[in-house]
């Protein structure tokens, strides 16, 4: 018979939820905090099949804890989605119309660019074109610090790209309603926004993908016509990613 | 439980196949009755849920206009379906804190964890503030003026009128959010010219937090136990 929730549960999915998103090892971490106040019995290493207990009682509710890859380091993440939805109704309900179109505007800029990164000047020239209401450009920038806030989007040094979490999120979403621009990657065929895109046949993969692959490879080629990969392979000349990468897989 | 009396037939075909006698004097669990939510009640339930997570008080108005629509003659068994399902799959419980406006907010029904109060949230800094704040104005007697509060602040090296980098503007994060949050109340007080404000814990405040906690959590910044605020700590122990 399948695991019931108990408080434990009930307490790992308001944490998360308070959180937005958490880490892989946070998430651990939390499991075992959880078990421990409730008196629940805990199984180490077992975060997967105690989540599935969860989702098992979110499933009629249209929602989901799913586990998603951040683009950046290859960490696993976790969040919970509402899978009811087709359009962005659970932002709908938390911004004004004129910014979920400023939002809905950005992410075709992210989508659509070469690397997943949309430059905060290109944004913000976009704040005076909407077309439900005009945005001064100051109030532009103080819309996408809540996005960023909020955890839809991340900011590296000006640049905007898509948070894991909204990634987690909508990539059904991104995937059907983009259909010809968004990317899958090559390696673990998930939707790809921040990855290097092959420049012969256009195939893409994540960085953290591209990294792992390679990095069995004698010669970097690509995995779908077999050029030669043109683009610097992240983190070959930085000893911190393979530190970081041995942390990881070590569990 | 009404479902049952609406769909009696579903359930008992579900478990037929499985042993026969078990059935006929078993309630469905609630897992079963998951299955059978009312597609308004799920609404409410994410409805709820995305307020929740910006800390919104929810209004009984905004619920029927946006969720329950044409479903009015159902309403209470929609209310009901959500808040057994908000119970039984979160722990969480929906509370009304103004009866007379039907304000609603979320708040958790699950036991307090040993000072898992005052840091649940500890990733944001704004209720490391906020838990200060109440602080204060617990240790003050439950009651701390505008005045007071700010100068306590200021002492943290929190000002006002300065752009904070963690809190942004911080006046607005406690005059306006944690109001509208119902962390904090702030009233004017009567007959003062420029006018003065007392500054008193929420009702989400008074929901959630436990003035237990907030007094131990005192008591150890201060190195010093709790039972040496008398009046403090009677307040602590019978409101807990
Ligand atoms: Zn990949
Ligand atoms: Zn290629």
């Amino acid at each position: 018979m399948a695991a019931q929730m108990t408080d434990a549960h009930r307490r790992f999915l308001q944490v998360l939820m308070s959180h937005g998103i958490m880490e892989g090892s946070e998430a651990r971490k939390l499991h075992r905090r959880c078990c421990e106040i409730h008196k629940v019995h805990y199984v180490h290493d077992k975060l997967d099949d105690f989540i599935s207990t969860v989702n098992r009682h979110l499933q009629p509710l249209f929602m989901q804890i799913r586990k998603g890859l951040s683009e950046s380091d290859g960490r696993a993440h976790y969040a919970l989605v509402n899978l009811a939805e087709t359009e962005i109704t659970k932002m709908a309900s938390d911004y004004t119309e004129n910014e979920l179109e400023l939002f809905r505007k950005t992410m075709d800029l992210i989508i659509s660019s070469e690397n997943g990164f949309a430059s905060s000047t290109d944004i913000l020239n976009l704040a005076d074109q909407l077309k439900t209401k005009k945005m001064k450009k100051k109030e532009a920038e103080q819309v996408l610090n809540v996005f960023v806030e909020d955890k839809w989007l991340s900011e590296r040094n000006g640049e905007y790209t898509l948070h894991t979490r909204c990634i987690i999120e909508m990539e059904q979403f991104i995937l059907s309603n983009y259909q010809d621009i968004a990317r899958k990657c090559n390696i673990c065929h998930s939707l790809a926004i921040q990855s290097q895109v092959c420049e012969s046949c256009g195939t893409g993969m994540h960085l953290p993908c591209v990294r792992k692959y390679f990095r069995a490879q004698t010669e970097p080629r690509c995995p779908q016509c077999n050029d030669f990969w043109s683009c610097d392979i992240p983190g070959t000349k930085q000893p911190i990613f393979t530190k970081t990468e041995s942390s990881n897989t070590r569990k | 439980v009404s479902l049952q009396q609406d769909f009696p037939g579903l359930f008992l075909q579900e478990e037929e196949e499985e042993e026969e006698d078990f059935v006929l004097n078993q309630t469905p669990t609630y897992t079963q009755l998951l299955a059978f939510l009312h597609p308004q009640a799920i609404e409410l339930v994410q409805f709820l849920l995305v307020k929740d997570q910006k800390k919104i008080p929810i209004k009984r108005a905004d619920m029927l206009k946006k969720v329950i629509r044409e479903y009015r003659d159902v309403y209470s068994e929609i209310i009901n379906q959500a808040t057994r399902t908000l119970q039984q799959v979160f722990g969480l419980e929906l509370v009304e804190i103004d009866a007379k406006h039907h304000i609603y907010i979320l708040t958790s029904s699950l036991p307090r964890a040993e000072g898992e109060n005052l840091c649940q949230n500890d990733e944001t800094a704004k209720l490391g503030l906020l838990t200060v704040i109440l602080s204060f104005i617990f240790m003050k007697g439950n009651s701390a003026k505008d005045s007071a509060v700010w100068e306590f602040l200021r002492w943290l090296r929190v000002k006002p009128g300065q752009r904070h980098s963690i809190f942004g503007d911080v006046k607005k994060l406690v005059t306006e959010e944690f109001v509208r949050q119902k962390y904090l109340e702030i009233t004017p007080i009567p007959l003062t010219d420029p006018p003065e404000f007392k500054y008193q814990w929420g009702l989400r405040a008074a929901k959630e937090i436990s003035k237990k906690d907030v007094l131990r959590f005192v008591a150890k910044i201060q190195g010093k136990d709790p039972t040496f605020w008398t009046s403090q700590y009677n307040d602590a122990e019978a409101t807990s």
